[in-house]
């Protein structure tokens, strides 16, 4: 017999998110030695080295500066760390901001394999996404494909599911180089997902 | 591996609450697509005590050394699932005010002085039952640009980290007996009451005499299948 909870209510981050998990970033030295998520791989990661650079613009096409995005994601060979075999210079996780005066957020990584999905069927490479802000009442949902895997992208199961799939789909700008910017509304709103 | 539970959104603030002005060009106005959960929400980094610094989850001493001012304050709780699981090993991160009301943060110009003793950050990971505690000063009420007369609540955030990436969740905690929390338009962001939830209870059975007041907030994060998901080893 099991007594059911109900699931604690999110609330918004708030502007001050920077304090609590990157205030190094914020210029804030001596609570922590370092923040946590500074990078998603370590020296030795294999694969490609990529940089993901965008923006985060709100309905009005405005900037937002004071977001903060997780990114997750898989090894090369498409192994979420922590499983078996996984490259152990890969730690998949990273916290990034949009800078206070740019607006802009970047991510240097290494390219992620496919990973298995529901069904047998494999997922296109991707990296998850969870985007925190003021105004934001639950935090976001989203991915970000590659626009050069465009045959894993067509088979992806969950890129498929999106209504508007190209709004997940990272622009090559040069090799190893994509430009993702997320819009919260609008004509080209970016999908969010709830799962 | 075992999916995740999924989420019950009626329990959640919807995107837009115009009451809420920031939500107003930031909530996305589309439905969330809506799918089970994959490998990608069912896996998450996973951290461990090596990554902790001895004073982390003291936020009266863990910027300086010399104590902050204020109310001081014990914060615990422990961590369960929706299906009453304790959940071990959960990384809390929180943020807050100092006594006065005002962020160390370069974009927070409340007239409250900083507390320079005073960081306002602190973290720790959930024992083997779940639990946590942090040590800390009441964080005072604040003003905020809402275009009215708007405060917020005496409030700590709280980011959790369970055990797969879909399992996270940010919120925050208030305090009972705010007359602040009913007035303001983020904490009834939350449909139906459901804020009560967000609000910490006075523990004077934890309380230290001629010490630190004590709230006890207990957080309930998104469930999984009852097979239980072999967590990864290997921390950050
Ligand atoms: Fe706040």
């Amino acid at each position: 017999m099991t007594e059911r909870l109900p699931e604690s209510p999110s609330q918004t981050a708030g502007p001050y998110v920077h304090i609590g998990l990157v205030p190094n970033l914020l210029g804030i030295s001596g609570l922590y030695p370092h923040d946590f998520g500074a990078s998603p791989i370590k020296n030795g990661a294999m694969g490609e080295k990529i940089r993901i650079v965008g923006n985060v613009l709100d309905g009005d096409g405005t900037l937002i500066r004071d977001a903060l995005l997780e990114t997750w994601q898989a090894d090369a060979g498409g192994r979420y760390p922590g499983t078996e075999g996984a490259d152990p210079n890969v730690t998949g996780w990273a916290r990034r901001i949009t800078d206070l005066k740019t607006g802009a957020w970047q991510l240097d990584t290494i390219k992620p394999g496919a990973v298995p999905g529901p069904d047998g069927a494999s997922m296109a490479p991707h990296v998850s996404v969870f985007l925190v802000a003021r105004g934001i009442n639950t935090g976001l949902q989203t991915r970000i494909y590659f626009a050069d895997e465009a045959r894993a992208n067509a088979a992806c199961p969950i890129l498929s599911k999106a209504d508007r799939p190209d709004t997940l789909i990272a622009r090559q700008t040069a090799p190893g180089a994509y430009r993702f910017d997320i819009r919260l509304q609008g004509p080209d709103e970016t999908t969010f997902f709830d799962i | 591996m075992s999916g995740l539970l999924p989420r019950n959104r009626a329990l959640h603030p919807p995107a837009l609450t115009p009451e809420y002005r920031s939500t107003r060009l930031r909530a996305p106005l589309r439905p969330l697509v809506a799918l089970p959960s994959t490998l990608s929400e069912e896996t998450g980094p996973v951290f461990g005590h090596g990554m902790l610094e001895p004073n982390d989850s003291d936020l009266i001493v863990n910027f300086t050394g010399t104590p902050a001012l204020g109310e001081r304050v014990i914060v615990h709780g422990q961590v369960r699932d929706e299906d009453a699981r304790a959940i071990p090993g959960a990384l809390i991160e929180i943020w807050q005010a100092n006594a006065g009301g005002r962020y160390r943060h370069k974009n927070d110009s409340y007239l409250a002085p900083l507390d320079p003793n005073f960081g306002g950050a602190g973290r720790t990971l959930t024992d083997d039952q779940g639990r946590y505690r942090f040590l800390t000063v009441r964080p005072g009420a604040y003003p905020w640009p809402n275009g009215g007369n708007n405060w917020r609540p005496m409030h700590i955030h709280f980011s959790l980290f369970g055990a797969g990436f879909g399992q996270r969740l940010i919120t925050q905690m208030y305090f009972e007996g705010d007359p602040l929390i009913a007035l303001c338009p983020i904490a009834q962001t939350v449909p139906e009451g459901g804020v009560d939830r967000l609000v910490a209870r006075l523990d004077m059975d934890t309380a230290i005499p001629m010490d630190a007041l004590a709230y006890r907030f207990d957080i309930v994060l998104r469930g999984r299948d009852q097979t239980m998901f072999e967590n990864c080893k290997e921390g950050l």
